[in-house]
Protein backbone atom coordinates (compact mmCIF):
# COMPACT_ATOMS: atom_id res chain seq x y z
CA UNK A 1 0.00 0.00 0.00
CA UNK A 2 2.69 2.45 -1.06
CA UNK A 3 -0.12 4.64 -2.36
CA UNK A 4 -0.83 5.71 1.22
CA UNK A 5 2.50 7.54 1.19
CA UNK A 6 0.87 9.80 -1.41
CA UNK A 7 -2.72 9.91 -0.21
CA UNK A 8 -2.09 10.39 3.53
CA UNK A 9 0.31 13.35 3.11
CA UNK A 10 -2.12 14.83 0.57
CA UNK A 11 -4.92 14.60 3.14
CA UNK A 12 -2.72 16.14 5.83
CA UNK A 13 -1.81 19.05 3.54
CA UNK A 14 -5.47 19.46 2.65
CA UNK A 15 -6.56 19.49 6.29
CA UNK A 16 -3.90 22.13 7.00
CA UNK A 17 -5.22 24.25 4.12
CA UNK A 18 -8.79 23.80 5.40
CA UNK A 19 -7.65 24.76 8.91
CA UNK A 20 -5.97 27.82 7.42
CA UNK A 21 -9.24 28.73 5.70
CA UNK A 22 -11.20 28.30 8.93
CA UNK A 23 -8.61 30.36 10.83
CA UNK A 24 -8.83 33.14 8.25
CA UNK A 25 -12.63 33.07 8.29
CA UNK A 26 -12.77 33.34 12.08
CA UNK A 27 -10.19 36.09 12.49
CA UNK A 28 -11.21 38.21 9.51
CA UNK A 29 -14.68 38.60 10.95
CA UNK A 30 -16.55 36.30 8.54
CA UNK A 31 -18.64 34.93 11.39
CA UNK A 32 -19.83 38.21 12.95
CA UNK A 33 -23.57 38.97 12.84
CA UNK A 34 -24.07 35.94 10.68
CA UNK A 35 -27.82 35.50 10.92
CA UNK A 36 -28.09 38.87 9.19
CA UNK A 37 -26.05 37.50 6.29
CA UNK A 38 -28.67 34.85 5.65
CA UNK A 39 -31.26 37.63 5.20
CA UNK A 40 -29.18 39.71 2.83
CA UNK A 41 -29.49 37.54 -0.26
CA UNK A 42 -33.25 38.10 -0.17
CA UNK A 43 -32.87 41.88 -0.57
CA UNK A 44 -30.34 42.15 -3.38
CA UNK A 45 -30.90 41.86 -7.14
CA UNK B 1 -12.67 46.43 -0.57
CA UNK B 2 -12.25 49.13 -3.14
CA UNK B 3 -14.61 50.40 -5.77
CA UNK B 4 -12.93 51.08 -9.09
CA UNK B 5 -14.25 53.79 -11.41
CA UNK B 6 -13.91 51.48 -14.39
CA UNK B 7 -15.77 48.69 -12.66
CA UNK B 8 -18.64 47.20 -14.64
CA UNK B 9 -22.09 48.24 -13.43
CA UNK B 10 -23.82 45.17 -14.80
CA UNK B 11 -23.50 41.44 -14.15
CA UNK B 12 -21.91 39.21 -16.78
CA UNK B 13 -24.58 36.62 -17.44
CA UNK B 14 -23.75 35.43 -20.95
CA UNK B 15 -21.92 32.34 -19.70
CA UNK B 16 -24.67 31.74 -17.12
CA UNK B 17 -27.28 31.75 -19.91
CA UNK B 18 -25.23 29.46 -22.16
CA UNK B 19 -24.49 26.97 -19.40
CA UNK B 20 -28.14 26.96 -18.24
CA UNK B 21 -29.50 26.12 -21.70
CA UNK B 22 -26.83 23.50 -22.34
CA UNK B 23 -27.46 21.90 -18.93
CA UNK B 24 -31.01 21.13 -20.02
CA UNK B 25 -29.94 19.98 -23.51
CA UNK B 26 -27.24 17.66 -22.11
CA UNK B 27 -29.68 16.48 -19.45
CA UNK B 28 -31.99 15.19 -22.19
CA UNK B 29 -29.09 13.59 -24.08
CA UNK B 30 -27.51 11.94 -21.01
CA UNK B 31 -30.81 10.62 -19.70
CA UNK B 32 -31.74 9.32 -23.16
CA UNK B 33 -28.53 7.28 -23.24
CA UNK B 34 -29.45 6.06 -19.74
CA UNK B 35 -32.86 4.89 -20.95
CA UNK B 36 -31.24 3.18 -23.95
CA UNK B 37 -28.86 1.16 -21.77
CA UNK B 38 -31.67 0.35 -19.32
CA UNK B 39 -33.61 -1.01 -22.33
CA UNK B 40 -30.54 -3.01 -23.40
CA UNK B 41 -30.60 -4.77 -20.02
CA UNK B 42 -34.21 -5.80 -20.67
CA UNK B 43 -33.81 -6.55 -24.40
CA UNK B 44 -30.14 -7.39 -25.13
CA UNK B 45 -30.85 -7.31 -28.91
CA UNK B 46 -30.75 -3.51 -28.58
CA UNK B 47 -26.95 -3.74 -28.36
CA UNK B 48 -27.39 -4.13 -32.15
CA UNK B 49 -24.37 -6.43 -32.31
CA UNK B 50 -22.15 -3.39 -32.92
CA UNK B 51 -19.21 -2.45 -30.69
CA UNK B 52 -20.12 1.29 -30.75
CA UNK B 53 -23.64 0.74 -29.45
CA UNK B 54 -22.85 -1.95 -26.88
CA UNK B 55 -23.71 -1.53 -23.21
CA UNK B 56 -20.07 -1.44 -22.15
CA UNK B 57 -19.34 1.63 -24.26
CA UNK B 58 -22.64 3.47 -23.81
CA UNK B 59 -22.73 3.13 -20.04
CA UNK B 60 -19.71 5.43 -19.45
CA UNK B 61 -21.19 7.79 -22.04
CA UNK B 62 -24.37 7.94 -19.90
CA UNK B 63 -22.51 8.55 -16.62
CA UNK B 64 -20.20 11.17 -18.11
CA UNK B 65 -23.07 12.96 -19.84
CA UNK B 66 -25.32 13.19 -16.80
CA UNK B 67 -22.59 13.95 -14.26
CA UNK B 68 -20.22 16.19 -16.15
CA UNK B 69 -22.40 17.56 -18.95
CA UNK B 70 -25.78 18.02 -17.21
CA UNK B 71 -24.43 18.36 -13.65
CA UNK B 72 -21.30 20.25 -14.73
CA UNK B 73 -23.15 22.84 -16.84
CA UNK B 74 -25.63 23.38 -14.00
CA UNK B 75 -22.78 23.94 -11.56
CA UNK B 76 -20.96 26.38 -13.85
CA UNK B 77 -24.18 28.34 -14.47
CA UNK B 78 -25.22 28.56 -10.83
CA UNK B 79 -21.71 29.21 -9.47
CA UNK B 80 -21.22 32.11 -11.90
CA UNK B 81 -24.66 33.47 -11.09
CA UNK B 82 -24.50 33.10 -7.31
CA UNK B 83 -20.95 34.40 -6.87
CA UNK B 84 -21.85 37.62 -8.72
CA UNK B 85 -25.12 38.21 -6.84
CA UNK B 86 -23.76 37.48 -3.39
CA UNK B 87 -20.55 39.46 -4.00
CA UNK B 88 -22.37 42.26 -5.88
CA UNK B 89 -19.70 42.50 -8.56
CA UNK B 90 -19.47 41.31 -12.14
CA UNK B 91 -17.44 38.23 -13.05
CA UNK B 92 -13.67 38.44 -12.91
CA UNK B 93 -12.24 37.95 -16.44
CA UNK B 94 -15.52 37.36 -18.35
CA UNK B 95 -13.56 36.28 -21.45
CA UNK B 96 -12.04 33.45 -19.43
CA UNK B 97 -15.57 32.54 -18.32
CA UNK B 98 -16.53 32.37 -22.01
CA UNK B 99 -13.53 30.11 -22.56
CA UNK B 100 -14.74 27.78 -19.77
CA UNK B 101 -18.06 27.48 -21.59
CA UNK B 102 -16.61 26.56 -24.99
CA UNK B 103 -13.84 24.45 -23.44
CA UNK B 104 -16.33 22.46 -21.37
CA UNK B 105 -18.58 21.87 -24.40
CA UNK B 106 -15.52 20.65 -26.30
CA UNK B 107 -14.75 18.20 -23.46
CA UNK B 108 -18.33 16.90 -23.65
CA UNK B 109 -18.27 16.48 -27.43
CA UNK B 110 -14.86 14.76 -27.24
CA UNK B 111 -16.32 12.37 -24.65
CA UNK B 112 -19.38 11.69 -26.80
CA UNK B 113 -17.12 10.73 -29.71
CA UNK B 114 -14.26 8.92 -27.96
CA UNK B 115 -16.26 6.75 -25.54
CA UNK B 116 -18.39 4.93 -28.17
CA UNK B 117 -15.21 4.46 -30.22
CA UNK B 118 -13.79 2.56 -27.26
CA UNK B 119 -11.11 4.98 -26.04
CA UNK B 120 -11.08 4.66 -22.27
CA UNK B 121 -8.76 4.68 -19.27
CA UNK B 122 -11.16 2.18 -17.66
CA UNK B 123 -11.46 4.25 -14.49
CA UNK B 124 -15.04 4.76 -13.41
CA UNK B 125 -16.16 8.40 -13.83
CA UNK B 126 -12.64 9.14 -15.14
CA UNK B 127 -12.78 7.19 -18.39
CA UNK B 128 -11.66 9.98 -20.68
CA UNK B 129 -8.23 9.60 -22.28
CA UNK B 130 -5.29 11.83 -21.48
CA UNK B 131 -5.67 14.60 -24.14
CA UNK B 132 -9.23 15.23 -22.90
CA UNK B 133 -8.03 15.04 -19.29
CA UNK B 134 -5.55 17.82 -20.04
CA UNK B 135 -8.30 19.98 -21.52
CA UNK B 136 -10.45 19.34 -18.42
CA UNK B 137 -7.57 20.48 -16.20
CA UNK B 138 -7.12 23.72 -18.20
CA UNK B 139 -10.85 24.51 -18.16
CA UNK B 140 -11.06 23.72 -14.46
CA UNK B 141 -8.15 25.99 -13.51
CA UNK B 142 -9.79 28.76 -15.58
CA UNK B 143 -13.05 28.15 -13.68
CA UNK B 144 -11.12 28.52 -10.40
CA UNK B 145 -9.52 31.79 -11.59
CA UNK B 146 -12.87 33.29 -12.60
CA UNK B 147 -14.61 32.14 -9.42
CA UNK B 148 -11.97 33.08 -6.86
CA UNK B 149 -11.12 36.27 -8.78
CA UNK B 150 -14.76 37.31 -8.40
CA UNK B 151 -14.66 36.50 -4.67
CA UNK B 152 -11.46 38.56 -4.35
CA UNK B 153 -13.03 41.69 -5.85
CA UNK B 154 -16.35 41.31 -3.98
CA UNK B 155 -18.05 44.37 -2.52
CA UNK B 156 -19.74 42.48 0.30
CA UNK B 157 -17.34 41.67 3.11
CA UNK B 158 -19.06 38.46 4.12
CA UNK B 159 -18.63 35.49 1.78
CA UNK B 160 -22.07 33.86 1.54
CA UNK B 161 -22.12 30.18 2.58
CA UNK B 162 -23.05 28.96 -0.93
CA UNK B 163 -19.73 30.34 -2.20
CA UNK B 164 -17.80 28.33 0.39
CA UNK B 165 -19.42 25.17 -0.95
CA UNK B 166 -18.75 26.15 -4.58
CA UNK B 167 -15.15 27.05 -3.69
CA UNK B 168 -14.48 23.75 -1.91
CA UNK B 169 -16.02 21.88 -4.85
CA UNK B 170 -13.78 23.66 -7.37
CA UNK B 171 -10.55 23.10 -5.41
CA UNK B 172 -11.30 19.49 -4.48
CA UNK B 173 -12.26 18.47 -8.01
CA UNK B 174 -9.05 19.99 -9.40
CA UNK B 175 -6.96 18.00 -6.91
CA UNK B 176 -8.87 14.74 -7.42
CA UNK B 177 -8.78 14.98 -11.20
CA UNK B 178 -5.08 15.71 -11.40
CA UNK B 179 -4.00 12.96 -8.96
CA UNK B 180 -6.30 10.23 -10.29
CA UNK B 181 -5.76 10.95 -13.98
CA UNK B 182 -1.95 10.81 -13.74
CA UNK B 183 -1.00 8.50 -16.62
CA UNK B 184 1.82 7.70 -19.01
CA UNK B 185 0.68 8.29 -22.63
CA UNK B 186 1.88 5.73 -25.17
CA UNK B 187 0.07 7.17 -28.18
CA UNK B 188 -2.42 9.91 -29.04
CA UNK B 189 -5.42 8.17 -27.44
CA UNK B 190 -3.83 5.51 -25.23
CA UNK B 191 -2.21 5.78 -21.84
CA UNK B 192 -1.43 3.67 -18.80
CA UNK B 193 -2.26 4.71 -15.24
CA UNK B 194 0.67 5.93 -13.16
CA UNK B 195 -0.42 3.47 -10.44
CA UNK B 196 -0.76 -0.31 -10.54
CA UNK B 197 -2.99 -2.98 -8.99
CA UNK B 198 -4.54 -2.27 -5.63
CA UNK B 199 -2.71 1.09 -5.49
CA UNK B 200 -4.61 2.11 -8.59
CA UNK B 201 -7.88 0.86 -7.10
CA UNK B 202 -7.30 2.91 -3.96
CA UNK B 203 -6.55 6.12 -5.92
CA UNK B 204 -9.51 5.44 -8.18
CA UNK B 205 -11.98 5.20 -5.28
CA UNK B 206 -10.37 8.00 -3.35
CA UNK B 207 -11.19 9.98 -6.52
CA UNK B 208 -14.51 8.25 -7.18
CA UNK B 209 -16.07 8.78 -3.80
CA UNK B 210 -14.76 12.30 -3.41
CA UNK B 211 -16.16 13.10 -6.83
CA UNK B 212 -19.51 12.13 -5.33
CA UNK B 213 -18.68 14.16 -2.24
CA UNK B 214 -17.42 17.32 -3.85
CA UNK B 215 -18.85 17.36 -7.39
CA UNK B 216 -22.28 15.87 -6.65
CA UNK B 217 -22.67 16.99 -3.04
CA UNK B 218 -20.71 20.14 -2.13
CA UNK B 219 -21.40 21.84 -5.46
CA UNK B 220 -25.11 21.12 -5.32
CA UNK B 221 -25.27 22.13 -1.64
CA UNK B 222 -24.00 25.51 -2.86
CA UNK B 223 -27.00 25.57 -5.19
CA UNK B 224 -29.31 24.51 -2.35
CA UNK B 225 -28.10 27.23 0.05
CA UNK B 226 -28.82 29.97 -2.48
CA UNK B 227 -31.87 28.81 -4.41
CA UNK B 228 -33.96 27.30 -1.58
CA UNK B 229 -33.98 30.58 0.40
CA UNK B 230 -34.53 32.60 -2.79
CA UNK B 231 -37.45 30.51 -4.00
CA UNK B 232 -39.00 30.24 -0.52
CA UNK B 233 -38.32 33.96 0.07
CA UNK B 234 -37.06 33.16 3.52
CA UNK B 235 -33.53 33.15 4.95
CA UNK B 236 -31.91 29.79 5.54
CA UNK B 237 -33.27 28.25 8.79
CA UNK B 238 -30.01 28.60 10.73
CA UNK B 239 -27.11 30.40 9.13
CA UNK B 240 -24.80 29.23 11.93
CA UNK B 241 -25.74 25.62 11.23
CA UNK B 242 -24.93 26.13 7.56
CA UNK B 243 -21.41 27.17 8.52
CA UNK B 244 -21.00 24.18 10.86
CA UNK B 245 -22.38 22.00 8.03
CA UNK B 246 -19.75 23.29 5.62
CA UNK B 247 -16.70 22.84 7.84
CA UNK B 248 -17.83 19.48 9.23
CA UNK B 249 -18.47 18.13 5.73
CA UNK B 250 -15.15 19.15 4.22
CA UNK B 251 -13.08 18.07 7.22
CA UNK B 252 -14.56 14.56 7.22
CA UNK B 253 -15.24 13.71 3.58
CA UNK B 254 -11.86 12.72 2.15
CA UNK B 255 -11.48 9.20 3.60
CA UNK B 256 -14.82 7.57 2.82
CA UNK B 257 -13.58 6.12 -0.50
CA UNK B 258 -12.35 2.70 0.71
CA UNK B 259 -15.98 1.61 1.29
CA UNK B 260 -16.05 0.97 -2.46
CA UNK B 261 -13.38 -1.69 -1.93
CA UNK B 262 -14.79 -3.79 0.93
CA UNK B 263 -13.66 -7.43 0.82
CA UNK B 264 -11.03 -6.78 -1.85
CA UNK B 265 -7.20 -6.84 -1.80
CA UNK B 266 -7.25 -3.49 0.03
CA UNK B 267 -5.83 -3.90 3.59
CA UNK B 268 -8.58 -4.62 6.10
CA UNK B 269 -7.80 -1.61 8.29
CA UNK B 270 -8.14 0.72 5.30
CA UNK B 271 -11.58 -0.75 4.60
CA UNK B 272 -12.63 -0.24 8.23
CA UNK B 273 -11.31 3.32 8.14
CA UNK B 274 -13.45 3.99 5.08
CA UNK B 275 -16.48 2.53 6.84
CA UNK B 276 -15.98 4.66 9.98
CA UNK B 277 -15.57 7.89 7.99
CA UNK B 278 -18.66 7.04 5.95
CA UNK B 279 -20.69 6.63 9.14
CA UNK B 280 -19.38 9.93 10.53
CA UNK B 281 -20.63 11.67 7.37
CA UNK B 282 -24.23 11.01 8.35
CA UNK B 283 -24.04 13.84 10.91
CA UNK B 284 -23.06 16.79 8.68
CA UNK B 285 -25.23 15.47 5.84
CA UNK B 286 -28.36 15.37 7.94
CA UNK B 287 -27.50 18.68 9.61
CA UNK B 288 -27.51 20.27 6.17
CA UNK B 289 -30.63 18.45 5.03
CA UNK B 290 -32.59 19.54 8.12
CA UNK B 291 -31.31 23.09 7.70
CA UNK B 292 -32.55 23.22 4.13
CA UNK B 293 -35.93 21.66 4.97
CA UNK B 294 -36.54 23.89 7.99
CA UNK B 295 -36.01 26.95 5.80
CA UNK B 296 -39.62 26.21 4.86
CA UNK B 297 -40.87 26.54 8.46
CA UNK B 298 -43.77 28.97 8.49
CA UNK B 299 -43.94 28.81 4.70
CA UNK B 300 -44.94 25.21 4.13
CA UNK B 301 -48.15 26.34 2.44
CA UNK B 302 -46.06 27.61 -0.48
CA UNK B 303 -45.44 23.99 -1.48
CA UNK B 304 -49.09 23.76 -2.46
CA UNK B 305 -48.80 26.42 -5.13
CA UNK B 306 -45.16 26.54 -6.13
CA UNK B 307 -43.90 23.52 -8.10
CA UNK B 308 -40.35 24.93 -8.24
CA UNK B 309 -40.16 24.92 -4.47
CA UNK B 310 -41.47 21.36 -4.53
CA UNK B 311 -38.55 20.32 -6.74
CA UNK B 312 -36.12 21.85 -4.25
CA UNK B 313 -37.70 20.40 -1.10
CA UNK B 314 -38.21 16.91 -2.51
CA UNK B 315 -34.58 16.98 -3.67
CA UNK B 316 -33.60 17.60 -0.05
CA UNK B 317 -35.62 14.62 1.13
CA UNK B 318 -33.80 12.44 -1.40
CA UNK B 319 -30.53 13.95 -0.17
CA UNK B 320 -31.51 12.89 3.34
CA UNK B 321 -32.52 9.41 2.20
CA UNK B 322 -29.41 8.69 0.18
CA UNK B 323 -27.04 10.10 2.80
CA UNK B 324 -28.64 7.70 5.27
CA UNK B 325 -28.60 4.75 2.90
CA UNK B 326 -24.96 5.40 1.89
CA UNK B 327 -23.41 5.10 5.36
CA UNK B 328 -25.57 2.03 6.03
CA UNK B 329 -24.30 0.37 2.86
CA UNK B 330 -20.73 1.27 3.86
CA UNK B 331 -21.05 -0.98 6.94
CA UNK B 332 -19.13 -4.09 6.00
CA UNK B 333 -21.85 -6.53 7.08
CA UNK B 334 -24.48 -4.76 4.99
CA UNK B 335 -22.01 -4.34 2.16
CA UNK B 336 -21.41 -8.08 1.98
CA UNK B 337 -25.02 -8.33 0.81
CA UNK B 338 -25.29 -5.14 -1.26
CA UNK B 339 -21.90 -5.05 -3.02
CA UNK B 340 -21.98 -5.75 -6.78
CA UNK B 341 -25.79 -5.90 -6.75
CA UNK B 342 -28.40 -3.56 -8.25
CA UNK B 343 -28.94 -2.08 -4.81
CA UNK B 344 -25.81 0.01 -5.40
CA UNK B 345 -27.17 1.30 -8.71
CA UNK B 346 -30.49 2.07 -7.03
CA UNK B 347 -28.68 3.98 -4.29
CA UNK B 348 -26.68 6.02 -6.80
CA UNK B 349 -29.85 6.94 -8.67
CA UNK B 350 -31.70 7.93 -5.52
CA UNK B 351 -28.87 10.46 -5.08
CA UNK B 352 -28.49 11.33 -8.75
CA UNK B 353 -32.11 11.51 -9.92
CA UNK B 354 -33.52 12.52 -6.56
CA UNK B 355 -30.99 14.94 -5.14
CA UNK B 356 -28.74 16.19 -7.94
CA UNK B 357 -31.40 16.07 -10.66
CA UNK B 358 -34.28 17.68 -8.77
CA UNK B 359 -32.19 20.41 -7.11
CA UNK B 360 -30.70 21.30 -10.51
CA UNK B 361 -34.10 21.45 -12.16
CA UNK B 362 -35.50 23.61 -9.35
CA UNK B 363 -32.55 26.01 -9.58
CA UNK B 364 -32.77 26.20 -13.39
CA UNK B 365 -36.52 26.88 -13.29
CA UNK B 366 -35.76 29.74 -10.89
CA UNK B 367 -32.90 31.01 -13.03
CA UNK B 368 -34.07 30.79 -16.64
CA UNK B 369 -36.90 33.36 -16.50
CA UNK B 370 -34.60 35.83 -14.70
CA UNK B 371 -31.90 35.42 -17.34
CA UNK B 372 -34.33 36.10 -20.18
CA UNK B 373 -36.27 38.94 -18.59
CA UNK B 374 -39.45 36.97 -17.91
CA UNK B 375 -41.54 37.02 -14.74
CA UNK B 376 -41.86 33.26 -14.68
CA UNK B 377 -41.42 30.16 -16.81
CA UNK B 378 -43.52 29.93 -19.99
CA UNK B 379 -45.77 27.25 -18.47
CA UNK B 380 -46.23 26.61 -14.73
CA UNK B 381 -48.48 23.65 -15.59
CA UNK B 382 -45.57 22.07 -17.45
CA UNK B 383 -43.34 22.45 -14.35
CA UNK B 384 -46.06 20.74 -12.36
CA UNK B 385 -46.22 17.92 -14.92
CA UNK B 386 -42.42 17.59 -14.91
CA UNK B 387 -42.40 17.37 -11.13
CA UNK B 388 -44.80 14.44 -11.05
CA UNK B 389 -43.15 12.62 -13.96
CA UNK B 390 -39.76 12.96 -12.28
CA UNK B 391 -40.95 11.94 -8.81
CA UNK B 392 -42.94 8.91 -9.97
CA UNK B 393 -40.05 7.94 -12.25
CA UNK B 394 -37.58 8.00 -9.36
CA UNK B 395 -39.83 5.96 -7.09
CA UNK B 396 -40.33 3.28 -9.76
CA UNK B 397 -36.60 3.25 -10.47
CA UNK B 398 -35.26 2.95 -6.94
CA UNK B 399 -37.98 0.61 -5.63
CA UNK B 400 -37.36 -1.80 -8.53
CA UNK B 401 -33.62 -1.84 -7.92
CA UNK B 402 -33.97 -2.27 -4.16
CA UNK B 403 -35.99 -5.41 -4.73
CA UNK B 404 -33.80 -6.74 -7.51
CA UNK B 405 -30.58 -5.88 -5.61
CA UNK B 406 -31.54 -7.50 -2.33
CA UNK B 407 -32.98 -10.47 -4.20
CA UNK B 408 -29.84 -11.15 -6.22
CA UNK B 409 -27.65 -10.61 -3.13
CA UNK B 410 -29.67 -13.23 -1.27
CA UNK B 411 -29.64 -15.60 -4.26
CA UNK B 412 -25.83 -15.37 -4.58
CA UNK B 413 -25.25 -16.23 -0.95
CA UNK B 414 -27.92 -18.95 -0.65
CA UNK B 415 -26.38 -22.39 -0.16
CA UNK B 416 -27.77 -25.92 0.01
CA UNK B 417 -27.33 -28.19 3.03
CA UNK B 418 -24.27 -29.77 1.37
CA UNK B 419 -22.59 -26.37 0.95
CA UNK B 420 -23.10 -25.97 -2.79
CA UNK B 421 -24.62 -22.79 -4.25
CA UNK B 422 -28.42 -22.88 -4.38
CA UNK B 423 -28.61 -20.80 -7.57
CA UNK B 424 -26.49 -20.39 -10.67
CA UNK B 425 -25.56 -16.83 -11.62
CA UNK B 426 -27.79 -16.88 -14.67
CA UNK B 427 -30.80 -17.76 -12.49
CA UNK B 428 -30.27 -14.51 -10.58
CA UNK B 429 -30.08 -12.62 -13.90
CA UNK B 430 -33.32 -14.19 -15.06
CA UNK B 431 -35.10 -13.35 -11.80
CA UNK B 432 -34.28 -9.65 -12.31
CA UNK B 433 -36.12 -9.33 -15.62
CA UNK B 434 -39.40 -7.75 -14.32
CA UNK B 435 -37.48 -5.26 -12.15
CA UNK B 436 -35.31 -4.22 -15.08
CA UNK B 437 -38.48 -3.51 -17.00
CA UNK B 438 -39.90 -1.37 -14.16
CA UNK B 439 -36.58 0.48 -13.96
CA UNK B 440 -36.77 1.14 -17.71
CA UNK B 441 -40.29 2.57 -17.23
CA UNK B 442 -39.13 4.78 -14.35
CA UNK B 443 -36.19 6.05 -16.38
CA UNK B 444 -38.42 6.76 -19.36
CA UNK B 445 -40.79 8.82 -17.20
CA UNK B 446 -37.86 10.79 -15.77
CA UNK B 447 -36.51 11.42 -19.29
CA UNK B 448 -40.00 12.46 -20.44
CA UNK B 449 -40.09 15.06 -17.67
CA UNK B 450 -36.75 16.40 -18.85
CA UNK B 451 -38.06 16.75 -22.41
CA UNK B 452 -41.01 18.75 -21.05
CA UNK B 453 -38.47 20.95 -19.27
CA UNK B 454 -36.46 21.49 -22.46
CA UNK B 455 -39.60 22.62 -24.29
CA UNK B 456 -40.54 24.94 -21.42
CA UNK B 457 -37.04 26.43 -21.17
CA UNK B 458 -36.76 27.03 -24.93
CA UNK B 459 -40.23 28.64 -24.97
CA UNK B 460 -39.25 30.91 -22.07
CA UNK B 461 -35.93 31.83 -23.66
CA UNK B 462 -37.34 32.58 -27.09
CA UNK B 463 -40.27 34.62 -25.83
CA UNK B 464 -37.90 36.77 -23.76
CA UNK B 465 -34.67 38.65 -24.39
CA UNK B 466 -31.30 38.13 -22.72
CA UNK B 467 -31.22 40.76 -19.96
CA UNK B 468 -28.25 42.67 -18.69
CA UNK B 469 -28.95 42.97 -14.99
CA UNK B 470 -27.46 45.98 -13.22
CA UNK B 471 -25.60 45.64 -9.95
CA UNK B 472 -27.48 47.29 -7.08
CA UNK B 473 -25.48 50.04 -5.43
CA UNK B 474 -24.62 48.95 -1.95
CA UNK B 475 -22.28 51.05 0.10
CA UNK B 476 -23.55 50.13 3.55
CA UNK B 477 -21.79 46.85 4.11
CA UNK B 478 -18.32 47.43 2.70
Amino acid sequence: MDILFLLVPLSVILVLIILGGLWWAIYSGQFEDIEEEGERILHED
Amino acid sequence: MQTLGSESLTYHDTAVRQFSIMAVVWGVVGMLVGVIIAAQLVWPELNLGLPWTSFGRLRPLHTNAVIFAFGGCTLFATAYYVVQRTSQVSLFMPKLAAFTFWGWQLVIVAAAISLPLGFTQSKEYAELEWPIDLLIAVVWVSFAIVFFGTIAKRKVKHIYVANWFFGAFIIAVALLHIVNSAAIPVSFMKSYSAYAGVQDAMVQWWYGHNAVGFFLTAGFLGIMYYFVPKQAERPVYSYSLSIVHFWALIFTYMWAGPHHLHYTALPDWTQSLGMVFSLILLAPSWGGMINGMMTMSGAWHKLRTDPILRFLIVSLSFYGMSTFEGPMMAIKTVNSLSHYTDWTIGHVHSGALGWVGLVSMGALYHLVPKLFGQKQMHSIKAIELHFWMATIGIVLYIAALWISGVMEGLMWRAINADGTLAYTFVESVKAKFPYYFIRFLGGTLYLGGMVVMLWNVLKTATSGQPVTASIPSVASHV
